[in-house]
């Protein structure tokens, strides 16, 4: 790996680790380096400072805190994917977690890192949209709360500031009721997601009584298939929860790569939108 | 008795420094004052070089030197293409570092030489080049039209060649069934698993170049034809290599440049390529479009084949790049009889990579498109695409059998080799469930491909090679010496980087001297040691440098049993030589090998005409190729609602002949299905219109891991070559020729019933679903 020169330091408390960042507005926060890395070694990212967040244990840790889990930033996937607060707390995290990279890459990469990285085609971020979780940031202001629907802005973009670093997110608890499933479809088993589906879905007497839908890589940012989400409300298990998934496109604008064009992408988001959904309410 | 140790598992002794990174890799390598060189390279696949200006660059902080194309022009000489497939072929100079005009992105424009890499990274950003862009000529058939913007003055055509055999007009005359269909081979990337590096020093007289080449022994001869060095004074020196797959069988532009560098600037100076840089710069594979047509009775034998290649060459000739396809000129026709053959190729320039040998070279192409072409002749004819290879192929008593083509296949089984993969695979239940699920109007389809694949392997008959005008021979080199203390040392002109010859190695002169496989070790790879070479591809290896072995261990033990009867005052023929030591017939007296390497090297008591030593040299050169077989079958599952394909089941039965080492075939069996099966349904490398390859990392050019693949059934038969002592055929290449058609057979058996008749490779979800979503409609 031969980057451009870099300053990098290595702040001892997030406080510090805030003020480096303000200071520089092209200073990067180096987390697991599992984008950042190869952004580096292409040339294609040119930060003057790196900040290594990596000691600081303000961000480490998966803890159940009642009505919600609270995931760290720094915690690794592999964290997240042993936490058993994850596995009874907010399964669907653990289920998309499993499906990050390869078991190497998610002992180095962290939650917080993927999100804040906000890439569409990552696992991480239709899967905390969908469960409505709130990113809290923190800066030399103090923390800031922000909910996933206000966090991803672009491609590549959140809402968090220079000078805020993402200290963790909150994942509500489910109530009763609730089954939950992650469909990724890719080529190779180590590639990013031509299309993902997160669901959770909620049932009662038969019926589906709340739909919660995140596509990954169907747009610049993730989505939320609502229309689908409405069409789901109260439908019975069948038929009718296909033509429900055939909305699951709608208000898309998916890109077009070299696996995939944007007509293929929206039939495999609806596809695999019905897949998720049986699957998340138990009808596989 | 000591056991045989031909056949035997046995774990590989290059494994345990391997893994456990004790390695000589060549970017690993140092030498004192060592500087690094990074080369600019071209953002336009086609332009004319108005200027370079590399002064700003030389100012930089820790740059020792910076040059453009311009000032290794008067030294560069043109890489060199050692197969001039015809008399009128163009090969077009081609310069290591572009002067004029640049032909393909990536092309050396200029290089720095600085103290460390990140300074000569960071100095190739202030080279300034003012280019002057020219068309991109991307597509084969848009560079043969005749206002096709040309890549090099005298145009866009590298040769042309027809062969023919038998009277293809009255094959086609009437046939009941002509099978006319077009494949595309598409472009593919090598991605051997260490990249390429190069590292040049010099002590003012000679020049040391290691490389993570196949070819030592070619590299050195071709760099002093290409330098002018003279070739005494060059060594080479391939240390560990981690695969190549073909694409390390090659003269570098990277190699000639680091050599000329040392000699500039009197220092070491070391290249290592990223993975990107190697994407666009190692040589590519494949690249053809194949148009095939076969002319059958309607019983389903096979009267005639003719087929037109267009092999797209890339922008220059490289080693062997127009030999490629020529490889498979006499393979189309396969394992099949017919009364006529055809065979065309025109090798097209394009402003793109050059293309040149990857696993199979040549053989891979043919049997994809003859493998195929026989599936469309049983699904025209509704037979079972067994029975209508059953009815055209050699049969076992038929051997040697010549073909339309012109070869003679020494040996072969293909109805055992059959019979034993259709009871591995189950064939008949799962076309029982296949047609169930037809039946029901599964989503998941299921379909089933064949292939019985041949290959000629074991290049080359020297003989041959003449004939085809290639630049070089076919034999292979090797020494055995023994050592005072009875060790032996194999010197082999083969040169491994993955085989793992030091153990196959091995195992053949353990049963040749008697001597324990433990004491036995293989020296390859620098030309100071292994003086004499023709290095590793083409599966072969064993085939060649091994019996090279055995015939060096044979003079050895000549020499040895005159030594003996001298000692033992007898006769040399009253000797019997078995595990390792010579008896006199009818006694108890008896010399072992070790007692008379040892009595060699003191001379105190040597008959006359008999020298201080025991060591022997031998060459070998076969008569003929040698030809593995084998039948592979594939299952796979095509959901139809998302195109997505998963290879259910794969029974591979390979027969390569003898069997030296179990493991070590099996280990290149399971790689090379591996590999093929990555041509059928994942790499691609693509090139946008203006000639940019727009694969240049992993994320955009899929690689299978293990995760993406079934475990693999496999089994053997075993027919022994004639052609060679050992009985061995070659197993390097076996696997990726055989799966890639098996595997694109299977998708389209189970896509038949919706009329569809083919899928371009790599398969990938969205074109199955487009061709399936093209028929809903």
């Amino acid at each position: 790996m031969i980057p451009a020169q870099f300053d990098y330091e290595r702040p001892a408390s997030l406080a510090e680790a805030c003020q480096a960042l303000a200071e520089d507005d092209e200073a990067k926060v180096l987390a697991g380096g599992q984008s950042l890395l190869p952004l580096l070694r292409l040339r294609l990212a040119y930060p003057t400072k790196l900040v290594d967040v990596g000691r600081l244990d303000e961000l480490k840790g998966v803890h159940d805190r009642g009505d919600h889990v609270f995931i760290g930033a720094m915690a690794t996937h592999d964290e997240v994917l042993r936490a058993p607060a994850v596995a009874s707390g907010c399964p669907l995290v653990a289920m998309a977690t499993a499906h990050v990279a390869d078991p190497a890459i998610r002992h180095r990469g962290t939650f917080g890192g993927s999100l804040a990285h906000a890439d569409p085609a990552g696992d991480l971020p239709a899967v905390v949209l969908a469960l409505d979780g709130v990113l809290v940031a923190r800066s030399a202001q103090g923390e800031r709360e922000i909910p996933a629907a206000d966090f991803f802005v672009d491609y590549l973009e959140s809402s968090l500031a220079q000078g805020e670093i993402l200290a963790g997110v909150r994942i509500p608890k489910p109530g009763e009721g609730w089954g939950f499933h992650y469909e990724k479809f890719h080529r190779t088993a180590q590639a990013w997601a031509i299309v993902g589906v997160a669901a959770a879905v909620r049932r009662s007497n038969g019926a589906i009584t709340e739909a919660r839908l995140g596509l990954t890589n169907m747009g610049a940012t993730p989505l939320r298939a609502h229309a689908t989400e409405a069409a789901l409300r109260g439908v019975e298990l069948g038929d009718a929860v296909r033509q429900a998934c055939e909305q699951a496109a709608d208000g898309t604008s998916p890109p077009s790569d070299l696996h995939a064009q944007p007509d293929y992408r929206r039939h495999l988001a609806r596809v695999l939108t019905h897949r998720a959904v049986r699957t998340a309410a138990g009808s596989p | 008795m000591t056991v045989q140790e031909v056949g035997q598992p046995r774990k590989r002794k290059e494994d345990a420094r391997l893994l456990t990174g004790r390695t000589q890799w060549t970017d690993n390598l140092t030498r004192p004052g060592l500087l690094h060189v990074m080369f600019l390279r071209s953002p336009m696949a086609h332009a004319r070089i108005a200027s370079v200006d590399v002064s700003a660059a030389r100012g930089m902080p820790g740059v020792v030197a910076a040059f453009s194309g311009q000032d290794f022009a008067a030294e560069q000489g043109s890489l060199p293409c050692a197969w001039p497939v015809t008399e009128d072929i163009v090969i077009p100079d081609h310069p290591p570092m572009a002067v004029d005009e640049v032909r393909y992105v990536g092309e050396a424009v200029a290089c720095v030489v600085a103290t460390d890499r990140y300074r000569a990274a960071d100095a190739l950003d202030a080279i300034e080049v003012d280019y002057e862009p020219l068309p991109a000529v991307v597509d084969m058939n848009e560079a043969l039209a005749s206002d096709s913007a040309k890549v090099h003055e005298a145009g866009n055509k590298a040769f042309s060649v027809t062969i023919t055999s038998g009277d293809i007009e009255a094959a086609f005359r009437d046939a009941p069934v002509v099978i006319d269909r077009t494949y595309v081979q598409q472009r593919l990337i090598p991605s051997a698993m260490e990249p390429r590096a190069v590292m040049a020093d010099t002590d003012g007289e000679s020049f040391t170049v290691w490389s993570s080449t196949q070819i030592p022994h070619v590299l050195r001869v071709m760099l002093a034809v290409v330098t002018g060095i003279p070739e005494h004074r060059i060594r080479v020196i391939a240390p560990d290599v981690g695969g190549g797959f073909g694409s390390k069988l090659q003269v570098t532009a990277e190699e000639v440049l680091c050599l000329l560098l040392a000699r500039k600037l009197g220092k070491p100076v070391k290249w290592g390529e990223s993975r990107s840089e190697g994407n666009l710069t190692v040589h590519h594979g494949r690249d053809q479009i194949q148009h095939v047509r076969l002319a059958a009775d309607s019983d389903g034998r096979v009267r005639g084949l003719q087929v037109g290649l267009l092999a797209d060459m890339g922008a220059y000739l490289m080693l062997v790049t127009p030999g490629i396809p020529m490889l498979g000129a006499q393979m189309f026709n396969a394992i099949y009889k017919m009364d006529a053959y055809e065979f065309g190729c025109t090798g097209v320039f394009t402003t793109k990579m050059p293309t040149d040998a990857y696993r199979g070279a040549g053989r891979p192409e043919a049997t994809f498109a003859i493998e195929r072409v026989m599936d469309e002749l049983a699904a025209e004819l509704g037979m079972d695409p067994i029975e209508v290879r059953r009815r055209n192929w050699i049969r076992h008593e038929e051997f040697p059998y010549t073909t339309i083509s012109g070869l003679t296949y020494d040996s072969g089984n293909y109805e055992a080799a059959t019979e034993k993969a259709l009871a591995l695979f189950g064939y008949d239940k799962l076309r029982a469930e296949q047609a169930d699920r037809r039946d029901r109007g599964d989503p998941v389809q299921l379909g089933i491909g064949v292939s019985t694949f041949t290959e000629m392997c074991g290049l080359a008959p020297s003989r041959m090679l003449g004939e085809a005008n290639y630049g070089a021979g076919g034999w292979e080199h090797a020494s055995v010496r023994m050592l005072p203390t009875g060790k032996v040392e194999v010197i082999t002109g083969t040169s491994p980087h993955g085989q793992g010859h030091v153990t196959s190695w091995s195992q053949i002169v353990s049963d040749a001297l008697g001597v324990p496989f433990d004491d036995i070790t293989v020296l390859h790879g620098d030309t100071a040691i292994a003086h004499k070479g023709m290095d590793t591809y083409g599966s072969r290896s064993l085939v060649i440098g091994g019996v090279a072995v055995v015939k060096a261990c044979d003079k050895v033990r000549e020499k040895a049993r005159r030594l003996a009867a001298h000692l033992m005052e007898c006769s040399p023929d009253d000797l019997d030589f078995a595990a390792g030591a010579f008896t006199v017939r009818g006694t108890e007296q008896s010399r072992t090998i070790q007692e008379l390497a040892y009595a060699a090297f003191t001379a105190h008591d040597l008959p006359e005409g008999v020298e201080a030593r025991l060591d022997s040299d031998a060459t070998f050169d076969p008569d003929n190729y040698s030809f593995p077989h084998g039948t592979h079958l594939c299952a796979v599952e095509v959901d139809t609602e998302t195109g997505m394909v998963k290879i259910r089941s794969y029974v591979a039965v390979d027969d390569v002949g003898t069997v030296v080492n179990p493991l070590i075939v099996e280990g290149q069996v399971q790689g090379g299905i591996a590999q093929g099966i990555a041509q059928a349904l994942f790499e691609e490398a693509v090139y946008d219109a203006e000639g940019n390859l727009l694969t240049t990392t992993m994320a955009d050019y899929l690689l299978p891991s293990a995760a993406d693949l079934p475990n693999f059934t496999l089994d053997r038969t075993e027919t022994p070559a004639t052609s060679n002592p050992l009985g061995v055929k070659g197993v390097g290449e076996a696997g990726t020729i055989a799966s890639t058609p098996a595997v694109v057979n299977a998708i389209v058996d189970a896509l038949r019933p919706y009329g569809i008749h083919d899928i371009r490779m790599p398969c990938t979800p969205e074109r199955v679903w487009r061709a399936l979503e093209g028929v809903r409609r």
